[in-house]
């Protein structure tokens, strides 16, 4: 079996057989990556030797297995830039929670991945670092904001890795790059040592070549941690327990909002031939209507950039990052020209969107009509959920689309997450599986089918994607 | 239409330096897309609760109890990158000027 293609099953069963040690494998997956990453830029950093050393024995759950992470989740005394200039040589001071958990488990943290600056995009096209090429199509985005995690594992330059997803971050790059990007409830995992981008939305998730692989690093990373206060503390199951049961009677919701005008003809056929598969698979199909469906972007892209506009008032060239010290004359000019300089275009843009709708006078039109809206999109779910156990859709409208093609159009590229950022706002968890690909300009392009669930029920999420995975 | 003295106010606000050329780009994008989400006014929300988070979570407390240890390693790297520093103090220009 080829290493890109390796999973972490594989990855087990190659120790236990003795076909490769740990040592080996990461040699391996090493010189894959000196010889991809210059044309893909999937990595922004990769890590030195001390970092491999497995903590663990070798009969942890994930021993020995790489991963690549997100670089706006902390690695202590690894720098993690969250994709900007303004934080371009910060080293951090501790192990997001997620880390530990992994190190606990044995992974082997290869290095820090690619994403849109402080996770602010739909391409990873807003990294300050250059963006990262889909490995289908290297003139074509991977999609984001988690873009570098999902081509890495799409290349096999990682067996897994993390991702945070705030608005589809994880699922539409999962989509683009044709692998599986799940994102657990709101609360499920911890957010501690996650730059902070929308504190109400943010979770972290993961990037994988396969739904069982999910399942294992889902119940290595979720669980109750007293450093996240919006962490719940409802018990972590094994995951991977139970994910072959099959599907005949479960009760399936398809969306009629998620048919309509915008979803490219092609994906629409894909997601039509998988509901059919479903079927097949002895699930009922039922047809359900979330009525303001149509609501939703409004609604997020008010609400992120508020919490945005919060969360990154941090960055102000006094306590860390990049700073314009002594050129500034006084304390408003190092605010100013710091955050003036060290901060992209989309990061300054959606700065100033949250702000705006903060401020006096705007509040109770932007900011609270969002939030009351977010309360109906949320009870639309609630009440979906009385007659289906899962509703899926296309997780995103179209295929990957051309580096430069939506760039200079932020409202056209916000239409990406149509699909996406409801789920955010309701805080459920979803999922985003390959169910096929589409013929675009000669290459192939993957499709992502979206499988929403219920609050902490991954388990039939995890159930739904495993079956329609391992059938034909 | 956002005019360039809103954006003035609001980078003002957000701390952010933007150039004469920068505030008229933001003027119109921002203008855009505050056009689109003008979408939420056609959802009737009277007597409907804002939703702020979605755990329910309320109140969740520790003991006032200090369970770190003075570092000195640790407190190092947590201030060692400041730009400014003085001794184990971050330095900044003054806040209250004559």
């Amino acid at each position: 079996m080829e290493i890109k293609d390796l999973t972490i099953k594989d990855v087990k069963v190659g120790f236990a057989k003795k076909e490769f040690s740990s040592e080996e494998l990461q040699a391996e997956i090493l010189k894959l990556i000196e010889k991809e990453n210059k044309k893909l830029n999937a990595y922004l950093s990769v890590f030195e030797d001390s970092f491999h050393a497995p903590r663990s024995t070798l009969h942890a759950s994930l021993a020995g297995v790489p991963c690549a992470i997100k670089d706006n989740i902390l690695v202590e005394d690894a720098i993690c830039t969250a994709g900007s200039k303004i934080l371009e040589n910060y080293v951090s001071v501790y192990d997001a929670v997620v880390i530990k958990k992994l190190r606990e488990a044995g992974a082997v943290i290869l290095g820090k991945t690619n994403l849109d600056e402080f996770a602010m995009g739909s391409s990873t096209e807003n990294s300050a670092f250059g963006p990262t090429k889909n490995p289908h199509d290297l003139s074509r985005v991977p999609g984001g904001s988690s873009g570098g995690s999902a081509a890495a594992v799409a290349a096999g330059l990682a067996i897994f890795a993390l991702g945070s997803d705030t608005g589809g971050s994880i699922r539409q790059p999962a989509s683009f790059c044709g692998v599986v990007g799940l994102k657990p409830t709101y609360g499920r995992v911890s957010r501690y040592g996650l730059m902070a981008m929308a504190s109400s939305l943010d979770q972290i998730g993961t990037l994988t070549k396969n739904v069982y692989d999910s399942a294992l690093v889902l119940s290595i990373i979720a669980g109750q941690d007293k450093f996240d206060s919006t962490s719940v503390s409802k018990d972590v199951p094994d995951y991977t327990s139970g994910i072959d049961r099959p599907i005949k009677g479960l009760k399936i919701g398809v969306p009629k909002e998620y048919f309509g005008e915008g979803l490219n003809d092609d994906v629409e056929n894909a997601i039509n031939k998988a509901i059919s598969k479903f079927q097949n698979l002895g699930a009922e199909i039922i047809d359900i209507s979330l009525p303001h469906s149509e609501y939703a972007l409004a609604a997020y892209y008010i609400i992120m950039p508020s919490e945005v506009s919060s969360n990154l008032a941090r960055y102000d060239g006094i306590k860390y990052g990049y700073s314009v010290g002594d050129r500034a004359k006084n304390l408003l000019e190092i605010y100013l020209k710091s955050r003036g300089a060290g901060f992209g275009e989309e990061a300054r843009r959606r700065i100033m969107l949250g702000t705006y709708a903060l401020s006096a006078g705007y509040y109770e039109a932007y900011y609270r009509k969002a939030q009351q809206v977010r309360t109906l999109i949320k009870n639309d779910f609630e009440d979906a959920f009385k007659k289906v156990d899962v509703i899926v859709g296309p997780t995103a409208p179209t295929v990957a689309f051309k580096l430069g093609e939506k760039i200079n159009d932020p409202l056209s590229m916000y239409l990406e997450d149509v699909y996406t950022v409801a789920i955010n706002l309701a805080g459920i968890p979803a999922i985003s599986i390959p169910c096929g690909f589409v013929k675009e300009g000669g290459k192939d392009l993957p499709v992502g089918l979206q499988i929403i669930g219920k609050h902490f029920d991954e388990a039939s999420i995890l159930r739904a994607a495993y079956n329609f995975e391992i059938n034909e | 239409m956002i005019s360039k003295k809103e954006i003035e106010r609001v980078a003002k606000l957000a701390r952010l330096g933007l150039s004469d050329k920068e505030k008229e780009k933001y003027s119109k994008e921002l203008s855009d897309i505050l056009d689109y989400m003008e979408k939420l006014n056609e959802v009737d929300t009277k007597s409907v609760e804002s939703t702020s988070q979605v755990t329910g979570l309320t109140n969740v407390l520790r003991k006032d109890e200090n369970h770190h240890e003075a570092n000195v390693e640790k407190i190092k790297k947590m201030i060692g990158q400041a730009s400014e520093r003085e001794g184990n103090f971050i330095k900044t220009k003054p806040i209250l000027e004559k």
